[in-house]
């Protein structure tokens, strides 16, 4: 038995086959817990921004063969916005900053300090997403009512998305950083990693032509970058997609509004699946449930997808 | 002759003049990289401030030795439900993601093994939450198990294992391969090899890994809002049908609340599990980075 290579072999694959058979189990349980919800709403679950549990005291009809509440419907298009838009603000923020701190700890910080220095961003991977939420709550929020907003909305209130009234702080900009901030360490790390390896030489040859270091960094070494750098923001955007309990904290959970302004109440498809778990529980018709499983489901084949994608684009770039 | 000496001192200052915009964006250039981190460090060091200041007035003895009651009391049932979930997870996901990165890193030619290490990584991106959801519609609904500490752990172990998987199957890529040449010379077999001279010579490797899903799992808050829920008593060891008290529930659920207690044991969570999971990833990282430089040498 120890001899032979095959036994052991057969007995790791068996654990190793649980990654494949998770993620066929993923697809398979909630495309077949969603399937009613899927057949009742149509495509207008994805073009309309109409949740609506219908009358929960009402007599259960049949509306296209299924038995829901009556009145009720489901559209998502204000969670898919309300996810896209967040998590466009979010990269938009995190990637200049995190590629900014990533050339300075590689070239400006001493080899000595740039350890402990890089740690200090790093950490921010680590710290739970509800502690984010928490922060966001008693410290984001009250700061960006009271001081960030109502100076952008002067600063930048010619552009509509700016303009006032900047409500409460909570809502799409709020989130927006708070997610930046859950995911500029993948940005960094990796970034970090890709100008440290750049071939020495070459900035070598860019200095002795005259140009300045700074220079040297923008004109030579991040252009040879531009592909790892896609490949981790593309990272970045499947973890921002389905965050959950920072956005829940501090978006606001509008319902059935589509954002006008940065400073607008929002929410996501993972956020909203769990404001909305209590009271889709309570749907006798389980049309809720149901449907709160197709949010589900959209989510995993988008993160399946964006996370896919990053993958082979960040193989294809160790592998070079 | 004329044309010359008005042209060369004119060329000279408007070099001078480029020269000294080159040099002041150089030092505009790196000082916004500069500032950039700096808004990020500021930004740990806020969180984690935030943390300490406001959860430290709210620690207590009462804390560690009483209950949540409604939303007040202390958080013993909350601190003993973290600590199961997250030893049960483990105790779940360890042996599948060692195992399992064993065999991608010892057939890693082999097509298998490429595609499980791509669906692993995609698993790893796979949002916490439809994790939970999963769990929901198969062990809490289907299975009829309820709200529990099983699904609880079952849907945090699939997270996790992953993670496990992919640093072990680096820590053993790392492995010199003299060190199975000379094992093999001895006359011992493959699984010998790999399970007594490869997995020791690299094992605080893989343990490091497993603290650091050790960290994820213990500051998740979403998959158990859908598999373990929430419970004002001290788990009583049922598996199943029993509803459990997490650390993370009472940050998110408490902070809501209208009530100065509640605001307390919210900081007092907040505080405990931000120190845990930090502590953890420091001194793995710390350690991560030792073997890496033992390895240089």
């Amino acid at each position: 038995m120890r001899h032979a290579g095959g036994s052991f072999r057969i007995f790791v694959a068996l654990f190793a086959a649980v990654i494949p058979l998770s993620i066929g189990a993923l697809i398979a349980f909630l495309f077949y817990d969603a399937w009613p919800a899927i057949h009742f709403n149509g495509l207008q679950f994805l073009t309309q921004s109409s949740w609506n549990l219908g009358n929960q005291y009402g007599d259960a009809v049949t509306v296209r063969g299924a038995e829901v509440m009556p009145g009720a419907s489901f559209g998502i298009l204000f969670l898919i916005v309300g996810t896209l838009a967040s998590s466009l603000i979010a990269l938009l923020l995190a990637i200049p900053i995190g590629l900014g701190a990533a050339v300075f700890l590689a070239e400006a910080v001493p080899a000595r300090l740039r350890q402990p220095a890089s740690l200090l961003v790093e950490l921010l991977a680590s710290v739970p997403s509800v502690v984010f939420g928490l922060w966001g709550y008693v410290v984001l929020i009250p700061f960006a009512s009271k001081h960030l907003y109502p100076f952008l909305s002067k600063v930048l209130g010619f552009i509509p998305f700016f303009a006032p009234p900047t409500r409460n702080g909570y809502g799409l900009l709020t989130s927006g950083i708070v997610l930046a901030l859950m995911v500029v360490p993948l940005i960094t790390a990796n970034m970090r990693e890709a100008v440290m390896t750049t071939p020495r030489a070459l900035r070598e040859a860019g200095l002795a032509t005259g140009a300045t270091r700074f220079e040297v960094m923008r004109h030579i070494v991040l252009p040879r970058l531009r592909l790892p750098l896609i490949g981790v923001s593309t990272l970045a955007l499947g973890r921002a997609l389905g965050e959950t309990m920072a956005v829940l904290m501090v978006s606001g959970n509008a319902i059935n509004i589509l954002p006008h302004r940065v400073y607008s109440s929002i929410s996501t498809m993972a956020a909203f699946m769990v404001s909305q778990l209590d009271s889709a529980l309570q749907d006798p018709s389980g049309m809720a449930v149901n449907s709160i499983t197709e949010i589900g489901l959209i989510l995993l084949l988008i993160s399946m997808l964006v996370n896919g994608i990053a993958r082979l684009l960040v193989s294809r770039i160790s592998t070079l | 002759m004329s044309t010359l000496s008005s042209t060369v001192p004119q060329a000279r200052t408007t070099n001078l003049a480029l020269y000294r915009r080159r040099r002041i964006y150089n030092l505009l250039g790196w000082a916004l990289f500069g500032l950039f981190f700096a808004l990020l460090a500021f930004a740990l060091l806020d969180i984690v401030g935030t943390v300490l200041k406001r959860g430290w007035p709210a620690l207590s003895l009462e804390l560690f030795t009483s209950s949540t009651n409604g939303v007040s009391g202390g958080l013993l049932n909350a601190i003993v439900g973290t600590f199961a979930l997250t030893v049960g997870s483990l105790i779940l996901a360890t042996p599948v993601g060692v195992f399992g990165g064993i065999f991608v890193s010892e057939y890693q030619s082999s097509a298998l093994a490429r595609v499980i290490r791509y669906l692993s990584d995609v698993m790893v991106g796979v949002p916490s939450i439809v994790f939970g959801l999963f769990g929901y519609i198969t062990m809490v609904t289907w299975f009829g198990w309820q709200f529990s500490m099983l699904a609880g752990c079952i849907t945090l172990a699939l997270m996790i294992i992953p993670y496990i998987l992919r640093t072990t199957e680096l820590a053993l890529r790392g492995v010199a391969p003299e060190l199975r040449e000379a094992a093999y010379a001895l006359g011992a077999g493959h699984a010998t090899v790999v399970m007594r001279v490869i997995l020791r010579s690299c094992i605080s490797r893989v343990l490091t890994g497993i603290l650091l899903a050790m960290a994820i799992s213990m500051g998740e808050t979403a998959p158990l809002i859908y598999t373990v829920n929430w419970s004002n008593y001290v788990w009583d060891g049922h598996l199943t049908r029993e509803p459990v008290a997490y650390l993370t529930y009472v940050i998110w659920s408490f902070i809501n609340e209208p009530f100065d207690s509640a605001h307390a044991l919210a900081y007092a969570a907040a505080l405990l599990i931000t120190v845990f999971v930090l502590v953890i990833t420091i001194f793995a990282r710390l350690a991560l980075s030792k073997f890496s430089s033992n390895q240089a040498h």
